[in-house]
């Protein structure tokens, strides 16, 4: 299964903010833990987190700085602020509501299903 | 990369970070992306690739699918465009890190301002030897000979630092400076005559153009070196004018704050800080033009294809109104300087039109609007000539008439002669091209006139 375009785009925001409430990450890494998290599932763009993760930036939510890598490579790494996690905990919610209204209209039909049958 | 090293396929090494550099060749033409965001890419490019190798890809296929996965540049850079819509607006050497290429711009910068305020040092030397500034009165004649000596060395010198221009290129450079300095100060004017005010006239003229040989970098010959010349110059003088207004805005909120507090600063102001800025702006105008070389869009040609029309509107309203009441051209004396002026400002017009011009478009609208206002200019301009023409032996042979005629003809043959080349080129015959070489192989012509003026003219007129 493929998660749609548009799903992909909306859900990139909470799934940033998510994954770097593990803790401070760079953009590979990121890609690579969600697709270890969705088991493949879900696949981005590679080149398109980085203007998502600096929206996030601009808005606050995550912080970057200059480091370094392993082999002594400039690598920039992003942290979750304050104003982040609460972003993330709003988010959740949202999509919490989004997720047990879509479970809500599955249980009916089921029940239409049932009492048809 | 370390895996590389003791390997013998080492070549393969150089033509990963060949195949990296020539992906961020790619990525850094977009003006939305900028260097630092380059580094964060590659480092995800580099990282991608290192780990498809570990899973048993050759180099070059793991370099190759993590391109692809990064994704399409084109809608990369809207994504990137979409987020930092301010980068569209390009900015000016403010911008700060944007990567390693710097280095050679922050030294540019430090040279510009250490000649500019040497240039500003300069200006003020002369006070130590007696020709005072003062307020409310006229500036000393010292300045009025040597202002120009005073100020395009140090431009010249920038260039000839920035070009690298060798040092007997450097010589040459010089010489004409060290002429001009020898002719305004050591040959016996008459004070407050005809001739020196005209050798000061013309003399930074003459030194301007001398500029364009280190701009060149010595090509002087190359026509399309001076073509760049004369775009520089006139993004120069948008750039000076720009800076010389906010100079201005700047003296009077100092005065306006300091007059406040009861003290009154305008001597400090006018003898000090406006020479100093004047000219110590001549160099940072020029930095400025060739720091935004690529950046911004030039300003010139905007301003030509704004005012071609407006200058053809002019001059066909002055002759139609000439037409309808009959009335001649009153001769006075200001009238040929008038007619000199309307000549430069259309010649620039045309010159301007030209530089910015692709010379592989068919013709256009443009360029015959272009040939109707030099064709106005011609017509305004010999009548103008005909009425001087007619009353010459009243006004006799002065140096100023002889300068301001001198310069009306060779106006009128580069005009004339761009009319015919015009016409031509709208008819098909010649390609546009040829318009750029007579504009480009006439530059020496305005040279020449302006040493002529400043060093044969006060010999044949007797330093009057």
């Amino acid at each position: 299964m493929n998660v749609g375009k548009d799903l992909v785009a909306a859900s990139a925001t909470p799934l940033i903010l998510a994954i770097l409430s593990e803790g401070e990450s760079y953009g590979y890494a990121m890609i690579k833990r969600v697709a270890e998290l969705s088991g493949g599932e879900l696949e981005w763009t590679d080149g398109m987190l980085y203007p998502a993760l600096h929206r996030l930036e601009r808005n606050g939510f995550v912080k970057a700085v200059w480091g370094r890598s392993e082999s002594g490579r400039r690598r920039r790494y992003y942290r979750l602020t304050d104003s982040g996690e609460e972003e993330l905990a709003s988010q959740r919610r949202q999509w919490q509501v989004v997720d047990s209204t879509l479970r809500r209209t599955l249980f009916r039909s089921l029940q239409l299903v049932l009492q048809g049958g | 990369m370390s895996q590389g090293t003791n390997n013998p396929k080492a070549g393969a090494g150089t033509s990963l970070e060949e195949g990296i550099a020539e992906w961020r060749c790619y990525l850094r033409r977009r003006q939305a992306i900028h260097s630092v965001d380059a580094d964060e890419l590659e480092d995800h490019l580099r990282s991608q690739a290192s780990t498809l190798e570990k899973a048993g890809l050759a180099q070059d296929e793991a370099f190759l699918i993590a391109v692809k996965r990064i994704g399409d540049l084109d809608a990369l850079s809207r994504e990137f465009a979409w987020e930092h819509s301010e980068r569209l607006w390009k900015r000016l050497v403010v911008a700060p890190g944007a990567g390693a290429g710097d280095a050679g711009h922050g030294k540019e910068a430090l040279v510009a301002v250490a000649l500019a305020v040497a240039a500003a040092v300069a200006i003020k030397v002369p006070e130590l030897f007696g020709a005072r500034m003062q307020m409310d009165q006229e500036l000393p004649a010292f300045y009025v000979r040597n202002v120009g000596l005073l100020v395009l060395p140090f431009l010249a010198i920038f260039f000839a630092w920035k070009r690298s221009l060798p040092p007997l290129g450097r010589l040459w450079l010089a010489a004409p400076f060290v002429a001009g300095a020898v002719a305004i100060n050591f040959m016996p004017f008459a004070s407050g005559g005809h001739t020196l005010a005209l050798a000061a006239l013309h003399l930074p003229i003459a030194l301007w153009l001398t500029v364009g040989y280190a701009y060149a970098a010595g090509r002087w010959r190359d026509h399309d070196q001076r073509m760049n010349y004369v775009r520089f110059s006139g993004e120069w003088f948008i750039y000076y004018a720009l800076t010389a207004l906010g100079g201005g805005v700047l003296m009077l909120l100092t005065m306006f704050i300091f007059s406040a507090i009861g003290l009154h600063p305008e001597r400090l102001l006018v003898t000090w800080i406006l020479p100093c800025g004047a000219v110590g702006a001549v160099v940072i105008a020029a930095w400025l033009v060739e720091a935004k070389q690529s950046v911004i869009e030039s300003m010139a040609p905007v301003l030509t294809l704004l005012f071609t029309p407006l200058f053809t509107l002019l001059l066909l309203a002055f002759l139609a109104t000439m037409a309808w009441t009959g009335c001649g051209i009153d001769v006075k004396r200001e009238v040929l300087i008038g007619f000199d002026l309307l000549l430069v400002v259309v010649a620039g017009l045309v010159l301007y039109a030209i530089s910015a011009r692709d010379p592989n478009e068919e013709p256009g609208l443009f360029d015959a609007l272009q040939l109707l206002l030099v064709v106005c200019a011609l017509l305004v301009d010999t009548m103008a000539l005909w009425a001087i023409a007619a009353r010459i032996s009243e006004f006799g042979f002065s140096p100023n008439k002889v300068a301001a005629l001198g310069e009306n003809l060779i106006l009128l043959v580069n005009l004339g002669w761009s009319a015919v080349l015009y016409g031509r080129f709208l008819a098909g015959r010649v390609a546009f091209t040829q318009l750029e070489r007579w504009q480009t192989a006439y530059l020496p012509v305005y040279a020449l006139w302006a040493w002529v003026v400043v060093v044969v003219f006060p010999l044949v007129f007797g330093f009057r």
